[in-house]
């Protein structure tokens, strides 16, 4: 018999070989696995608790850009999937919802919360696990450097920014005696602090402050603090006491003579401003992250966003007029959406382990132009503070409609501070 | 070893296996719910054992949480004096808010001491330069460790979580079988009664709340070092509503209830919210179903029903 030396495989061999197969033929699945699985995404929403009314339109927004994301494609050819998690606007569940989108539900990144009390204490948490984290929160908190490497705010201007780059127009065009009414938390301060001193630069000044604690539920007892010389009634106000607060105002002026007012739109969000009770509001001014009402000169982007989202010209709700949306923020959820996948694809994000590449991917981003992924406008990304600069929008109640009637550049926008995430380890 | 003390080291045990045996997500959220346990129990001995129904527990969790995290951010305390300095803090804000409330009884006591805890969330937003008002304030993650035991990391907080709940636990088993522990539940019972044997109930609802507080003390002081964030919604009445919450689900005046509450509370709103967005809404009707069928809550029931030594 003639033995067929090589031919005859040994039990080792054979095992190997068996492995090799097994390798080969599983490959392919695993392949498979990797290049056509969903991205998943987490949403940390304010369903419920004192942001309902943002986390409402903040999931309607998402929603329409990750039909637009899919429909394009998704994001490096796969499919994106996003989870929606009620925090409660609440830092604890917070926490937990962070938690359970990354660990439990296997997130490749989670975004969306905007009140900056649940991003505070959301972000340690988001920190330890490594995850991707990125807000919606307008809150300096980002930028001041007092979170992580996997914080970042790339998708809306912070309240700095958007407060110090009023003032010149509010001194040049409204006056430079001006008293602020805001609430007395941090988000408030942030407006008495940056506000008061980018006024002062202007040669105006903040002739009183006057605080209101966030337990309150009537006004009447403030507005006659407003001093008579006041050439300016600067107002910031969330939650549900901001309809009161402006009827309380309208009421405490009637059609006497009152001061020129400006106010950020965050106390009328959701809120229509042809409300009855609300008509003194003819001829104030408001700041707008984006502009509610259509504007005659809207570009094509804007008015694809708008209608991708279901709002009609008056910033409503197409299938109900009553609904309005919380228009001057809700955008943030749409860019930062894209950003992510701008982020995954120049990544080249494959799964759970490439998280580092995402974050310093975006890191790498400088200048983000308008287009449909930035329909709000050009914005500029400052990879140390984790921050981005955009223009802001000021606009006039007009026919108890919003026009705007000024949109800073983003240089006027733009701050210095030492914060350095970059050179932060992950 | 008598069977209840069996029972409490066999819970002990149960929690230290799990650490083995749970996926990191449910080992957080363990962590997490032995922390909020103690806040409890802390509840339980004021409401569960001596009868004192109060809406201003928030008040010595905060102060433990607040008195921690501004030790260690503004002080530049290292996480162990600053956790003492909280277990301080919470006893002795009970203190204060005790010999004041305790003059009241009932309905006016969960009303004072509801006002005190007011006072407090006002306080924490009123000095915004050093708490960051509602916006509260990161424990810096290098400052949470003991030693070279890093606490924001998931193994060792586990432990630490757990090391802080046996402690609690079996000090509140002991306290319920001490003489202290019987004439709270005396002061419960019937303080008139109570007083013409002899005993002084303002003394002695003094010291339980002022360990009640301790308790809550610990647990805040635990949460910012564990967790890393200190913030004003912790003062809300929010957290004066939950520890009670947990004690009435678990079982007012059971050692084991307040955990049991905390914990069960803690996956139905985790495992509904998964299912609708209306969980809130199957929370509440769990907890009417517990109040018609269960009043005692589930241990309070097992034990008036079973098992009679359950403590």
């Amino acid at each position: 018999m003639t033995r067929l030396i090589g031919m005859t495989p040994s039990r080792r061999g054979l095992l190997k070989g068996m492995a090799a197969t097994a390798s080969a033929l599983a490959l392919p699945g695993f392949v498979q696995a990797q290049s056509s699985a969903p991205i998943k995404l987490g949403f940390q929403l304010h369903r419920t608790g004192i942001g309902a009314a943002y986390g409402r339109w903040y999931e309607r927004t998402t929603q329409a850009a990750l039909k637009v994301v899919n429909d394009q494609g998704g994001i490096n050819g796969r499919p994106v999937e996003v989870i929606f998690e009620d925090d409660g606007t609440d830092p604890k569940r917070g926490a937990e919802v962070v938690e359970k989108l990354a660990s439990q539900a296997g997130c490749d990144a989670i975004f969306g919360p905007l009140f900056s009390h649940v991003v505070i204490g959301s972000a340690p948490r988001a920190g330890e696990l490594k995850v991707p984290y990125l807000v919606c929160s307008e809150g300096y908190h980002v930028a001041s450097g007092m979170l992580n490497r996997w914080t970042m705010q790339p998708g809306i201007t912070d309240v700095r920014a958007q407060v110090s780059s009023m003032a010149p127009w509010v001194a040049n065009n409204l006056g430079k005696k001006v008293t602020m009414v805001f609430p007395d938390y941090a988000f408030g301060h942030d407006h008495r602090d940056y506000f008061t001193a980018a006024i002062q630069a202007q040669g105006g000044e903040v002739i009183k402050h006057i605080a209101i604690p966030p337990t309150e539920t009537s006004f009447t007892r403030y507005l006659p603090q407003i001093p008579k010389e006041t050439e300016v009634l600067y107002h910031v106000m969330v939650g549900p006491a901001v309809l009161t607060f402006v009827k309380e105002l309208g009421e405490f002026y009637g059609t006497g003579a009152r001061p020129e007012i400006f106010g950020f739109i965050d106390s009328l969000e959701a809120v229509d401003t042809a409300s009855p009770g609300l008509e003194f509001l003819e001829g104030t001014h408001f700041w707008e992250g984006n502009c509610r009402v259509k504007q005659a000169d809207a570009s094509e982007n804007e008015a694809f966003y708008r209608m991708a989202v279901g709002v009609d010209d008056n910033g409503a709700s197409v299938s109900d007029a009553k609904d309005i949306s919380t228009y001057a923020h809700m955008f943030s959820c749409w860019e930062t959406l894209f950003i992510l996948k701008a982020g995954m694809e120049a990544a080249g994000y494959q799964g759970v382990a490439d998280r580092q590449k995402l974050v310093e991917a975006i890191e790498a981003m400088t200048t983000m132009p308008e287009s449909a992924a930035h329909p709000q406008g050009d914005k500029v990304f400052n990879a140390k503070m984790h921050q981005v600069f955009g223009h802001q929008n000021i606009s006039k109640v007009e026919g108890g409609k919003l026009v705007r009637v000024y949109r800073t550049s983003i240089e006027e926008t733009m701050y210095e501070n030492d914060t350095d995430y970059t050179a932060m380890s992950f | 070893m008598t069977r209840a003390l069996a029972l409490h080291l066999g819970v002990i045990a149960a929690l230290f296996a799990a650490q083995y045996l749970l996926p990191s997500y449910h080992q957080t959220n363990i962590a997490r719910i032995m922390v909020l346990a103690v806040f409890a129990m802390g509840y339980n001995i004021a409401f569960g054992y001596t009868g004192l129904l109060s809406l201003g527990h928030a008040l010595f969790f905060a102060a433990g949480l607040y008195a921690t995290g501004l030790g260690i951010e503004l002080a530049g305390l290292s996480a162990a004096p600053a956790l003492l300095l909280g277990l301080i803090a919470g006893g002795a804000i009970a203190a204060a808010t005790g010999v004041l409330a305790l003059r009241t009884s009932g309905v006016s006591f969960m009303i004072v001491t509801l006002m005190f805890a007011q006072t407090g969330y006002l306080t924490i937003l009123y000095f915004g330069t050093y708490t960051r008002g509602d916006e509260g304030i990161v424990i810096n993650r290098a400052a949470r460790a003991i030693g070279s035991l890093d606490l924001s990391a998931d193994t060792p907080r586990y432990f630490a979580a757990l090391t802080l709940f046996a402690i609690a636990l079996l000090i509140n088993l002991m306290l319920t079988r001490s003489r202290l522990g019987r004439s709270m539940i005396a002061m419960r019972e019937n303080e008139q009664r109570s007083r013409m044997l002899g005993y002084n109930p303002f003394r002695v609802k003094l010291i339980a709340l002022v360990i009640s507080g301790l308790y809550a003390g610990a647990a805040g002081a635990a949460y910012g070092v564990l967790f890393g964030y200190v913030g004003a919604s912790f003062a809300t009445i929010q957290y004066s509503i939950l520890p009670l919450l947990y004690v009435l689900l678990g079982g007012a005046g059971t050692t084991l209830g307040p955990f049991l509450g905390a914990l069960i509370m803690f996956y139905l709103i985790d495992i509904s919210s998964g299912y609708t967005t209306a969980h809130l809404f199957v929370v509440g009707a769990a907890l009417l179903v517990l109040v018609l069928f269960a009043p005692k809550g589930i241990l309070g029931t097992l034990r008036e029903r079973a098992v009679k030594w359950l403590p």
